[in-house]
């Protein structure tokens, strides 16, 4: 759940971390306020979308009047699809040097990682390749109190000294803590900016919460205005994601929905411990376009995983569908393979046609290829990697 | 129309109105329902549902409750 900048700045407000003065702005003559009492400000849109200064969403202003004209604009610019909620007015410093702090998580490493750099302000990706040197990346344990030290040596790690380094210590240790406290997934300050005064401030910042955090800092989201049916999402849901959540919800007997919908042709059936993520980027890797990204799992029921296939199918862009798992322990192979079979059918289909490949291994599996084998459904055991089984499914849309 | 699992229900169980009401308590998946005759039917929409755990033709003497899978005949 992403936050917008002047929440992500209330949370390092909370924590200490030095900002400019700033005031939100809904309208603008709440704008024009806001100049009249910081001076020159620099008008933000706050939006759930990056590329704001690109679409015009970032703009200066000397006077109130400046602001208020420039107010009206950016809130008529919608940035990917997305309306703002109001505009940031922030007082204008002149910046020295810009550096760039976040922590995330190390999927590979299974650890939090703090990522600076010296070089701030522009495409951390891009500093990455071109300027290694200037980026450096800390992992520390989740579990052990965050200690001071481990922000010092992220920041000096690229050669910063003297102050800046005091400075950006603090601001980095508050960041760290505010990850490991909120539950984010993201806490990324960009730039920091040492200011011609030498003070250092946290010039804008980016912050994504675990979604399933949100009822554990339903107190937090309170303070900071986040409803609970605010859902944060970078566009409303579809029709076809709807219909999901609704046969999901409909009934409690395992998880078959959880859709994202995407513009491909190959409809994907996935699920098991994180496989469905693999399996979606494996598809990907293969030259496959995913119609959706799904989850599977916890032993569905017939009917669940049937209405899920038949939604799936009877998508006009989904040519086939890829059933596919990793090795499962508490879904049966059987049932899955009945759902699947039956919404094939139900939605006017040949199974044996419209599944391009099945790979769930795991329990009930033998009883589980009988099924499949009656309906002359290709299937594949653990013997074929998520990543092979993927591949195939991709041969067979080419084909 | 259920597709993969059918249920044989032998005319014997029909004369023993506690093993009926048995049938339908064990069943994990309402597999069974009562007639008001009190005679046992099988749920047609849940038969696909059966999860093969063996509670019904085990609460029931031998062969008088089969479940048949479709997909093996």
């Amino acid at each position: 759940m992403r936050f917008y900048e002047y929440e992500a700045k209330d949370l390092l407000r909370r924590h200490g971390v030095p900002l400019p003065q700033s005031r939100l702005a809904h309208t603008a003559e709440e704008a024009a306020a806001a100049a009249a009492e910081l001076g020159p400000v620099v008008l933000k849109s706050q939006v759930l979308s990056g590329g704001r200064m690109k679409a015009g969403g970032v703009k200066f202003a000397d006077t109130p009047d400046e602001a208020a004209a420039a107010t009206t604009e950016i809130l008529e610019i919608a940035i990917n699809g997305l309306r703002p909620v109001g505009v940031l007015a922030e007082e204008k410093r002149t910046i020295t040097q810009e550096y760039f702090a976040a922590v995330t998580y190390d999927g590979r490493a299974k650890l939090p990682v703090i990522i600076f750099s010296d070089m701030g302000g522009i495409d951390i990706e891009e500093v990455a390749e071109q300027h290694p040197e200037h980026l450096s990346r800390t992992h520390f344990s989740a579990a052990r109190p965050f200690s001071d030290y481990i922000a010092k040596n992220a920041v000096a790690a690229v050669g910063v000294t003297g102050n800046d380094l005091n400075a950006l210590t603090r601001i980095v240790a508050s960041l760290a803590r505010i990850f490991l406290q909120y539950d984010l997934t993201l806490a990324e300050i960009n730039p920091i900016g040492r200011l011609d005064d030498g003070a250092i401030l946290a010039l804008d910042s980016h912050m994504d919460m675990e979604a399933e955090a949100r009822r554990t800092h339903q107190a937090l989201l309170k303070e900071l205005g986040v409803d609970d049916d605010d859902n944060r999402q970078a566009r409303p849901p579809t029709p076809f994601e709807i219909a999901a959540a609704q046969l999901d919800a409909a009934d409690p007997r395992g998880v078959a929905g959880n859709l994202t919908e995407f513009d491909g042709n190959l409809g994907l059936i996935i699920g098991a411990g994180g496989g469905s993520l693999t399996l979606f980027d494996a598809v990907r890797q293969a030259g496959g376009h995913p119609a959706n990204y799904c989850e599977i799992g916890g032993n569905p029921s017939v009917s669940k995983a049937a209405a899920l296939t038949k939604l799936i199918c009877e998508q006009p862009k989904v040519e086939k569908i890829a059933v596919m798992m990793n090795v499962v322990s508490n879904t049966r192979v059987d049932i899955v393979a009945r759902g699947v079979i039956k919404g094939c059918i139900e939605a006017g289909f040949d199974p044996s046609e419209k599944i391009a490949i099945f790979r769930i291994p795991g329990s009930w599996e033998e009883e589980g290829f009988a099924i499949l084998d009656r309906y002359g459904v290709d299937y594949v055991d653990r013997s074929v990697s998520m990543h092979e089984a993927a591949a195939r499914a991709v041969a067979k849309m080419q084909a | 129309m259920a597709m993969f699992i059918r249920v044989d229900i032998d005319e014997a169980v029909q004369r023993d109105p506690a093993l009926c009401r048995q049938l339908v308590e064990v069943c994990p998946v309402d597999i069974f329902a009562l007639e008001e005759s009190g005679r046992v039917t099988t749920v047609e929409p849940n038969l696909d549902e059966c999860t093969l755990c063996a509670l019904c033709w085990e609460a029931a003497p031998e062969g008088q409750v089969n479940v048949v899978r479709l997909y093996r005949e």
